[in-house]
């Protein structure tokens, strides 16, 4: 058992953490560049360097093996499963198939109106569309590298919970009215599609790294910047005051905030690191990750061309009102986490 | 023959479409091509994430960008 704990030590620390990284990159900034990297500039030049290194790093392998995995799971045949299940348990095959089906915010209208039209609870496709942006493979496996498993695991299964839980308070609130009526009068034939060949499934793999590292390296350098500042200019105090744990409204705050922001999990992540190593509570932290990426403007609107905008509003409320209460119930149980 | 470009107008669906006329055009085979962008029309043929490739009304490709050699080989496969 001690080996065994031993050589995950390792692994962990090798390939997740990426230790040799930070040591070649310190050792480029501090030998070759003459900054210590443990005063400001050096600091955040090394944090700059290493992190978005590494997070592009696991992006690419990552999104190359989850897509190759994604490939089974396209949305049509999502819809088929999900027909299968009642209740409850609809909602949790929702939120979870949310997290292996190929999903961007362009395809959210076709994807609506095609679960709905094949008589799919209103909530369990909410369940699917709340999960889908939030809760990721390659997410928890980036949050696993930056702040452990016993956080990354935490942020998986809240995310799950919010899914479940906001899917089915829509179903109980009955709220089917607030549908656009031309989605109810859709007739969709049943779709037959072709079997993919291994070939066609490591092509639609090595497309997917290049279009979602494409669609966003500008976010995480833009985050890793941010986290830089944070990390390394920012006083400790000041950040504490502002959204420390002392701070009752610090996850409302949290929240409040990133709602409007529009980027990608990706870019969240460097951003969330340097706060959680500011001191500040772990609520607060998974609550800004989860209001930048589970609530974004673009998706918004398109959104709003299937449902009518009580729906709209009782959607955004739900899940603002969700990741508040996460927030808090994490800040109080922060012990855990230390 | 007929195809056609289900896609709401996405980076990948426009791609799709010049791929599928560079290939017709190596083949020089004469074909009609059209762009499906309206929800309704592309939701006909049962498909929920685009850019879809559909020759004689039979989705060949859907969700993803196929390559050039693929989209030859679905077209040889209705000649």
């Amino acid at each position: 058992m001690a080996l065994l704990w031993e050589v995950w030590q390792w692994l962990n620390g090798e390939l997740l953490q990426m230790k040799w990284l930070f040591n070649l990159v310190k050792l480029l900034v501090e030998s070759v560049w003459g900054l210590p990297i443990s005063e400001g500039v050096g600091g955040s030049i090394h944090f700059f360097i290493y992190d978005s290194l590494k997070i592009f790093l696991l992006l690419g392998v990552l999104i190359y093996g989850i897509s190759y995995l994604q490939s089974y799971f396209p949305p049509e045949r999502t819809k088929k499963i999900l027909g299968k299940f009642q209740g409850v348990t609809g909602n949790l095959m929702g939120a979870l198939l949310g997290t292996v089906t190929p999903f961007c915010s362009c395809s959210s209208i076709p994807l609506f109106i095609g679960f709905t039209e094949a008589g799919l609870p209103l909530g369990v496709t909410f369940s699917f569309l709340i999960s889908s942006p939030l809760v990721d493979l390659a997410a928890f496996l980036v949050l696993l590298s930056v702040f452990g498993f016993k956080i990354a695991f935490a942020y998986v299964v809240v995310g799950i919970i919010l899914a479940v839980g906001g899917g089915w308070l829509i179903n109980r609130l009955r709220l089917e009215k607030y549908v656009e009526e031309y989605v109810w009068q859709m007739k969709i034939p049943a779709s037959n599609l072709p079997e993919l060949s291994r070939r066609a499934r490591l092509a639609y793999a090595w497309g997917q790294v290049r279009e979602i590292v494409g669609r966003v390296w500008l976010y995480i350098l833009v985050g890793v910047g941010i986290g830089a500042v944070i990390h390394n200019w920012i006083p400790r105090e000041l950040i504490e005051r502002v959204i420390g744990v002392n701070n009752p409204w610090a996850v409302i705050l949290a929240t409040l905030v990133g709602i409007p922001m529009y980027a990608d999990i990706f870019g969240t992540i460097p951003v969330a690191e340097a706060l959680f190593a500011k001191g500040v509570g772990v609520g607060t932290v998974l609550a800004l990750m989860m209001a930048v990426t589970a609530l974004s403007l673009p998706a918004l609107i398109l959104l709003r061309k299937v449902i009518k905008p009580q729906l709209l509003g009782v959607f955004m409320g739900v899940v603002a009102g969700g990741i508040i209460f996460i927030g808090y119930l994490f800040n109080a149980l922060a012990v855990v986490f230390k | 023959m007929n195809i056609k470009i289900l896609g709401s107008g996405c980076a990948n669906c426009t791609k799709l479409y010049t791929l599928t006329e560079a290939v017709i055009a190596e083949l020089g085979i004469t074909s009609e091509l059209e762009k499906i962008t309206d929800i309704p029309g592309i939701m006909a043929y049962g498909v929920m994430s685009t850019p879809a490739l559909v020759i004689n009304e039979k989705v060949k490709a859907c969700g993803r960008l196929p390559g050039k050699a693929e989209i030859k080989q679905y077209i040889l496969e209705e000649t």
